[in-house]
């Protein structure tokens, strides 16, 4: 099932991104493209073989639950657009 | 028709861990805004995070305890929404391989005991705080990040419950639970345990499951009680005016007890989960699981049962005890040293809950640990002292430090525990009070309690009760 321009408007909103109609068309394209490419993987059988979840073998590292030091609030805040209060400033938050 | 709810709950307890998830920041509460954060947990490109391991062992700890099947190696994934207080975008959190899956917490309802099905347990890092400014005219609001990436244990139950009672009981079983193992301090005015719940209705005794309403910004047990009685209703009444429910997320307005429908559009749930690139799978070997297994204490409910059948006690006294590990726990230490299970639940119960309760201190404060306070209850089943004795006793050695053998003789409490002894104040009283005499002999058996007391009194407070009850019984009935 091909992809289509709204599917596209749709995860461009979630993700935020504004497109022109133009793009939409062209990333439906693209993105189609792409998953019929995926779907060739499906042609595998892979019954009976672990799911993978990682490109790396390994595992994790882990640390202990130590407290180490923190930033000083102005640096945190340095690249905040806005500030005040010792806080990031958004705009008004509704819910 | 009748309706009933269909309640499922989540929620959120924060670890007790000293530092966050996936970073070294303070996880402290009460801090200035933004001065528990760092490169990794404001959410800057080019960080690793580092899982923390005892948060690790926590979460494996409750998910043991609400006897959850555990995945090894499990896996961490990305939850992504847009919110001003999530600096990354996505939160860390697990989806396709939970940490627990499939475990179920017993809790009690009307004496009976039911099973509420754990679909999952699994760890996630909380978000910053939104701070609503009030200023007039203001059109912005602030964020303090210091909680972003504190470690979280969210439990996810499947929509086992069928009365708001059932969910108020799991809340407070769970709660129970979680201070019991410490894996949380459960502190709901910190924000350290929220819930969120789920609630349709349905026809009673119908299978089909109606459409889910959600309800957030419960910080309370009491808020969810109130927050689902309401929805009941709510529902109830559109159902029966042939209406539908809709399905959606509503915010509780605690102040005003009613909810509302978020005014935010949510893009419905859809997170678009993936695995976190940037975190390997974590390994849980048997050298940890069983490590940590050997940290699941004893559960409250199964505590309680054990209270009742090893020691004797009632159904009441047990569950009051077992109602805190560290009160159960001084329980049986205090058995260690004096094997009077019914006086020292008594004692604990009438007089020391009392005193720390009044004091607002926890039984860990108390200054009197469990042998010594085992002796106190051992001079007073021996017959040495009485019971008001024994609560000035107690007193003083709180405040003195002394043993209660040695305040005892101090004091020269001694009870008068004997006939001869006590003879002269029976005789005494009896002549002292012609009142209450003439009562008893008129056939008012009550009256010989003020004489009691008045014996009490003479002697200071150190006459065996019962035996001058006896005694007082016996010289008045000599005189019928």
């Amino acid at each position: 099932m091909p992809i289509t321009p709204d599917e596209v408007e749709y995860v461009a909103n979630l993700a935020r991104l504004e497109l022109t109609e133009e793009e939409k068309e062209r990333f439906a394209g693209q993105l189609d493209a792409i998953l019929q490419y995926m779907e060739k993987l499906n042609e595998l059988d892979t019954s009976g073989v672990e799911p993978l979840v990682h490109g790396i073998a390994g595992r994790q590292a882990t640390r202990p639950d130590r407290v180490e030091e923190s930033l000083p609030r102005d640096e945190a805040l340095a690249n905040a657009p806005e500030k005040s209060e010792g806080c990031f400033r958004v705009p008004r938050i509704i819910e | 028709m009748h309706y009933e709810p269909v309640i499922g709950l989540e929620t959120h307890a924060e670890l007790l861990t000293a530092s966050k998830l996936w970073c070294g920041c303070s996880i402290r509460f009460g801090r200035p805004p933004n001065t528990q954060t760092c490169p990794v947990c404001l959410g800057m490109p080019g960080t690793l995070p580092v899982l923390n391991e005892r948060a690790l062992e926590l979460a494996l700890r409750a998910a043991l305890a609400l006897g959850c099947r555990i995945n090894r190696p499990t896996s961490f994934d990305r939850k992504n929404y847009y919110y001003p207080d999530l600096p990354k975008n996505y939160q860390i959190s697990q989806n396709y391989c939970n940490l627990g899956e499939d475990g179920r917490l017993e809790i009690p309802v009307n004496g009976e005991v039911r099973a509420v099905g754990i679909s999952n347990v699994h760890l996630e890092e909380d978000a910053g705080k939104n701070l609503h400014v009030d200023y007039p005219g203001a059109d912005y609001s602030l964020v303090d990040l210091n909680r972003a990436g504190t470690p979280l244990l969210e439990i996810v139950t499947a929509p086992d419950m069928r009365a708001v009672e059932e969910a108020v009981s799991f809340m407070q079983t769970l709660r129970r639970l979680l201070l019991y193992t410490e894996v949380s301090d459960c502190k709901m005015q910190e924000g350290s345990l929220r819930f969120e719940a789920s609630i349709s209705m349905r026809p009673a005794g119908t299978n089909r499951l109606g459409p889910r309403v959600e309800i957030k910004n419960l910080n309370s047990i009491k808020a969810v009680t109130a927050a689902l009685e309401y929805e009941v209703r709510r529902q109830s009444r559109l159902l029966q005016d042939g209406g539908e429910v809709k399905q959606e997320t509503r915010l509780w307005d605690e102040e005003r007890g009613r909810s509302a429908r978020m005014r935010t559009k949510e893009e419905a749930h859809d997170y678009r989960y993936f695995p976190d690139p940037d975190l390997l799978p974590v390994a849980i070997g048997d050298a940890l699981l069983d490590r940590v297994r050997a940290t699941v204490p004893e559960l409250p409910l199964a505590r309680r049962e054990r209270f009742i059948a090893e020691h004797g006690l009632s159904d009441y006294n047990a569950s009051v005890l077992t109602d805190s590990k560290e009160l159960a726990d001084y329980f049986e230490g205090c058995l260690q040293h004096h094997e009077a299970p019914e006086s020292i639940a008594n004692w604990l119960l009438n007089v020391v809950l009392g005193q720390i309760n009044q004091r607002d201190i926890s039984i860990r404060e108390f200054e009197l640990g469990p042998e010594r306070l085992a002796e106190l209850v051992r001079l007073m089943d021996e017959g040495a002292i009485n019971q008001q004795a024994a609560r000035d006793v107690m007193e003083k050695m709180v405040k003195t430090g002394k043993t209660a053998g040695a305040l005892v003789k101090e004091l020269g409490l001694e009870q008068i525990g004997d006939e001869s002894d006590l003879a002269p104040l029976i005789e005494q009283v009896i002549e002292e009070n012609p009142g209450p005499v003439k009562d008893y002999l008129g056939g008012k058996q009550a009256a010989v309690g003020p004489l009691v007391g008045q014996v009490m009194r003479l002697s200071r407070g150190k006459a065996d009760p019962k035996l001058a009850n006896r005694m007082l019984r016996e010289k008045l009935e000599a005189m019928k």
